[in-house]
């Protein structure tokens, strides 16, 4: 690694005011930076240790969602009764991802602006327009079996990498964000950006920009939801394709529904397409197959992950089938 | 097997042979404290020249197997480099050093982390405990115990880390099958494939522990 200063932050405000240059990054699990940072990937001058601020709890608001600090532990997150009962698809998402050490380490707010996993993104030898803007993407002329079909551009075609994202994209959480300026409230997709004139940011969140917790709304129907990733190991490895579904049920028609994908996308991939197929339909294989075809439709293959479009829409219908019953 | 206790921090070095303190021993003289003369004076200065030394430093103070540490550290310092090359516990072990094997787990307040990517100075105020304070003197810990009953080691490399994850799975409390155990000690990799054994030891625990 590169020397950094190491400052520990005691409120908010003083974390904010200290992380005012490019040249500066929060640390909290430090799970990916310092992976990052071992690499040369990243090079911050200054890390701002924020484990100290008060961003742990998980509390139900009145009006039925749920607010969760941006400090809380993965595993904390993921066991907690009230989210393995109102929105399993959440829990199940976390528990897939990473080893049980990482998620006793790393937190919501790292989770959700965790870097990708090319390879190319990963290796300094490379030409890469995320890592260094306007030297050219290595991946799409490589070996890109593990990257994006949808949301890809002529810049970037690397996934996102997150399955807590995938599973928040299709609860359409809130996320918190708190500046000099005060504080705002940005809705979980427009926070992401897919790659276009700006491939080096996955997210619209700027220096001096502190995530301070994610809402997730109430949502009745997601304690009907289900997580399926599919990948080549059985654990511990990133998504090939995952879908994030929920489905509002009554008498085998559909009235409301959620699906979001990871391992496809170059942001997590809420598909209102989808769901638009879903709504109002009986819930049936044909149903569920026209809702995949559509969540899918655009999608663009690579040399080496073509595969991974029709992977995607067996898992929708898997995840699909899981939830509704029928398997 | 007699538990040998750990020399820190290393002011006069052990005068054996082995490549360890040979090395040690060089960093030493660069640094210009205790002095074996290996080297001519301007070989030594040569050393000294191109050492790197601390650019960031920072004060930590941290409670290790129960004993109290105030350090002074280069920022960079993971809590996996703290272990074995400042205080010499090298019980835990650096695989990967990128959070990817887990042979460098410890316990940080009772839960199980990977502590290559664990910065020192993110541990102000915490309990660490590592394989060597696992055991209570010549007494060792169930977990242990219970490898050597079942044979959950071969070459040993990855064993200290998947004890202390094994601890730490127990005390989660979550996984109770074999297959949710094998899938909580996904993050501890064996080359020599001990995984068999290594569930049957975690599973005498829980019952022990029932």
């Amino acid at each position: 690694m590169d020397p950094f200063k190491l400052v520990r932050a005691q409120t908010n405000a003083a974390a904010i005011a200290a992380s005012t240059s490019q040249d500066t990054k929060f640390i909290a699990g430090g799970t990916n930076i310092i992976d990052l940072m071992k690499l040369y990937v990243e090079t911050p001058k200054q890390l701002v240790d924020i484990t100290g601020l008060n961003l742990n709890q998980i509390e139900a608001q009145p009006d039925g969602s749920i607010k969760i600090g941006a400090l809380v532990k993965n595993s904390t997150l993921a066991y907690h009764p009230t989210i393995v009962k109102q929105y399993p698809v959440l829990s199940e998402a976390l528990l897939s991802g990473a080893s049980a050490q990482l998620r006793n380490m790393a937190s919501v707010g790292g989770n959700l602006l965790q870097r990708p996993r090319c390879y190319y993104f990963y290796d300094t030898a490379f030409p890469c327009n995320k890592r260094e803007p306007g030297t050219g993407c290595s991946a799409i002329p490589g070996y890109n079996r593990n990257h994006a079909v949808l949301g890809t551009t002529e810049n970037c075609i690397t996934t996102h990498p997150s399955d807590m994202c995938v599973a928040m994209a299709a609860l359409g959480a809130t996320i918190q964000v708190q500046s000099a300026k005060g504080v705002r409230n940005i809705a979980f997709n427009d926070f992401y950006i897919i790659p276009g004139k700006t491939p080096q940011y996955e997210t619209i969140l700027r220096p001096g920009e502190l995530i301070t917790s994610v809402t997730l709304p109430h949502l009745p129907f997601a304690a009907k939801s289900h997580y399926l990733k599919v990948r080549d190991r059985a654990s511990y490895e990133f998504a090939l394709t995952s879908a994030a579904v929920a489905l509002d049920l009554s008498n085998g028609k559909i009235n409301n529904s959620r699906i979001a994908l990871g391992g496809v996308g170059t942001k997590p991939w809420r598909s209102l397409a989808a769901e638009k197929v879903l709504n109002g339909a009986t819930a049936n294989a044909q149903t569920f197959r026209a809702a995949a075809d559509a969540a899918m439709a655009g999608a663009k293959p690579y040399q080496y992950n073509a595969f991974k479009i029709e992977l995607a829409k067996r898992t929708i219908v898997r995840a699909l089938e899981t939830v509704g019953g029928m398997v | 097997m007699k538990k040998e206790e750990p020399n820190f921090p290393p002011q006069q070095l052990p005068s054996d042979t082995s490549r360890r303190s040979f090395l040690t021993k060089m960093a030493v003289a660069g640094a210009g404290l205790t002095l074996v003369p290996l080297m001519s004076p301007a070989a030594e200065k040569e050393v000294e020249n191109t050492m790197v030394l601390p650019i960031e430093v920072n004060d930590v103070t941290l409670t290790i197997n129960g004993q109290s540490h105030t350090l002074n550290l280069d920022t960079r310092v993971t809590l996996l480099d703290l272990l074995r090359e400042k205080l010499l516990l090298m019980g835990t072990k650096k695989g990967c050093d990128h959070g990817q094997c887990g042979a460098c787990t410890v316990l940080m307040n009772g839960n199980r982390i990977n502590s290559c990517l664990m910065l020192a100075g993110l541990c102000h105020g915490a309990q660490i405990t590592t394989v060597e304070g696992l055991a209570n003197g010549d007494k060792l810990h169930p977990m242990q115990e219970a490898f050597i009953k079942y044979d959950g080691f071969q070459c040993g490399y990855c064993t200290p880390g998947q004890i202390c994850s094994a601890v730490g799975l127990v005390k989660e409390g979550h996984a109770k099958t074999d297959a949710e155990i094998r899938e909580a000690m996904s993050g501890n990799i064996c080359r020599c494939g001990a995984y068999q054994n290594i569930l049957s030891a975690i599973k005498e625990v829980q019952q022990q522990t029932a």
